[in-house]
């Protein structure tokens, strides 16, 4: 396989999803902020909460109609770039995605008109209920993609069929209630409603400092504030617990995301560290820092609930460990190979209608399927991801996750003693966190996606084996097309965005 | 028949009456008009063809194809 065309075809993909994140984590949780936002103005009956809710309902408006649909794209790249993955999978993603647009997509799409059009046209209440099941929508339509993407870190509940080269479904509920999807959709969900949180404290700042909507501000910051802080305990509890099936069900991740060469009892987290560039190989040659930070026993702690417990290296991983009854990568290619040529000649005999062989190969795939990956792998460090980019990209989410309580907590107890809109320092702070909390989301997705590379589908399919036989020259110019395409897009929602929160409640909103 | 006749026409009447009011929101309609024909006409009839869909007809021969990419020699 042309080795630019697999590199095109990821970066293109990459690319997508990046943007399409740009959007949804506002959606997800600005549209619960504002459904408390209106709970409250049910509630009291204030005219003031209102007026807030529908000036952030403007922007949750703006941030919705842009990002709507861009997600559709990497299911077009899906057909057309990785045609095998999109064959193989078939069945496995056909289920949620199906689901997802009949069910979270017409409950959102409904509910949205009632949100926007139906103020003084229908009851408070109907209303409100509007604007709740819209965030109930918007947050389903999650679960069902970040479903058919947990799948693809720990493929659960199928079958591979050696007629079609299919995984067709077995159990519906083992893939939707997997604890890989369970805690993916926890982890991505909560994500957006921290960056909700901040972003309307980052506005809410501004207008502080600019003296302006200061009770739109106050208000708003305390809603975000308690919302912020409670989300991140739960993004807390659900970063710990995907660390343990990380470490279970991907070590190598696991390992490259602690920069861990060689495993160890007792393993210390570092919580700060510094790698040495070593171009000529920066992945699995050594552990290789430049200066560090650990907390002893934590990585132990984090991994498997016991300070005593064997953390695998990268090296274990791949070269093997009796000891730890782990396998060297290059058996796993061996197996996986028997895998592959098992699937070809089971083909081949079937065409003969020579049943005794194609039993034969047949047997010899079953024993070998949950090695399939393994057998494109070329040699056995290739089952390594980029360690830099996964290592500083989970300390980067983590240590931003923690300014983030601070920034909650600072919020919270200023709103509280009234003393919030005199603290210019803390405003221009709130700004900054804006752009920080897309970063921190995006760096999430990096530790997910990067360190699980080789991989498409865990230890079945890896990159490489996944894309069409395309020109590369075609990958391109869509790479083009689409940078181009979402850069316009990302710059009107600023534009837009921007010009609205200037106007404040002053103008008219999004309807 | 009659009450549901009413209930339409409320309903016609509620979308009517948004669309009419909008400010910004014709603006957003705007951008989600170009997009969705970028999208789905330009992006998805030039550029995005499903590759198997456009190049096989049975499902047959969409998996024999599949199982022969998976299992060529690529060392």
């Amino acid at each position: 396989m042309d080795v630019s065309l697999v590199d095109w075809s990821r970066a293109q993909f990459a690319l997508t999803a990046i943007y399409h994140w740009f959007f949804v984590p506002l959606t997800l949780g600005l549209s619960f902020i504002v459904a408390f936002m209106e709970t409250i103005y049910v509630r009291t009956g204030n005219e003031e909460w209102k007026k807030i809710t529908k000036f952030w309902m403007t922007l949750f408006g703006i941030n919705f109609a842009i990002g709507v649909a861009t997600g559709i794209i990497l299911e077009f790249e899906f057909g057309t770039n990785w045609s095998n993955y999109s064959w193989f999978v078939g069945d496995i993603f056909g289920a949620p995605l199906a689901v997802e647009g009949i069910m979270a997509f017409f409950l959102e799409s409904t509910f949205i008109a009632v949100m926007f059009f139906g103020w003084n046209k229908v009851g408070k209440r109907f209303h409100l209920a509007s604007t709740w099941l819209v965030a109930i929508g918007a947050n389903l339509s999650a679960l069902w993609i970040l479903v058919a993407n947990a799948w693809m870190q720990y493929p659960v509940g199928m079958h591979f069929n050696p007629d079609t080269a299919r995984n067709e479904m077995l159990n519906f509920w083992d893939v939707l209630l997997s604890p890989v999807a369970i805690n993916k959709f926890l982890h991505t969900v909560q994500s957006g409603y921290v960056l909700a949180s901040v972003f309307v404290i980052g506005v809410s700042s501004w207008y502080l400092l600019k003296n302006r909507e200061v009770t739109l501000a106050t208000r708003s910051m305390k809603v975000a504030g308690i919302f912020g802080l409670v989300m991140s305990v739960f993004i807390i509890i659900s970063g710990d617990s995907s660390a343990r099936l990380m470490a279970r069900h991907q070590p190598v991740k696991f390992a490259a995301m602690e920069n861990l060469y060689e495993g160890r009892t007792n393993a210390p987290l570092v919580a700060f560290g510094i790698l040495h560039a070593d171009p000529a190989d920066s992945t699995h040659k050594k552990e290789n820092f430049i200066t560090r930070i650990e907390i002893p026993d934590f990585l132990s702690y984090m991994a498997f609930l016991d300070v005593n417990a064997y953390v695998p290296g990268i090296r274990d991983l791949i070269h093997g460990n009796p000891a730890q009854q782990i396998m060297p990568v290059s058996l796993k290619m061996e197996k996986g190979r028997s895998a592959i040529a098992a699937l070809r000649d089971y083909k081949a005999a079937k065409r003969q209608n020579d049943i005794a062989k194609a039993d034969t190969a047949l047997n010899v795939l079953k024993e070998n399927i949950h090695y399939f990956g393994y057998g494109y792998l070329s040699k056995p460090t290739d089952a390594v991801p980029p360690i830099p980019l996964t290592f500083y990209s989970f300390r980067g989410m983590v240590g931003l996750g923690f300014w983030f309580i601070m920034l909650f907590l600072l919020t919270v107890v200023f709103v509280l003693r009234k003393r919030v809109e005199h603290k210019k320092w803390f405003h221009i702070l709130a700004i900054l966190s804006i752009p920080l909390a897309y970063l921190a989301t995006q760096m999430g997705w990096i530790v997910a996606e990067v360190g699980r590379q080789p991989w498409v589908i865990q230890d079945m399919m890896p990159t490489v084996a996944a894309v069409s036989a395309i020109e590369t020259s075609s990958v391109i110019v869509t790479f083009i097309l689409f940078a181009v395409t979402f850069t316009v897009l990302l710059i009107a929602e600023i534009m837009i965005m921007v010009k609205q929160i200037k106007k404040g409640t002053n103008e008219r909103g999004a309807h | 028949m009659a009450v549901a006749g009413i209930i339409l026409k409320k309903i016609f009447y509620f979308y009517y009456d948004g669309f009419r009011s909008m400010t910004l929101g014709r603006k957003l309609w705007v951008i989600i008009l170009i997009k969705l024909v970028v999208i789905f006409i330009v992006f998805r009839i030039f550029f995005f063809q499903d590759f198997l869909d456009s190049r096989f007809g049975t499902q047959q021969e969409k998996s024999d194809y599949v199982i022969e990419e998976l299992t060529k020699n690529r060392n």
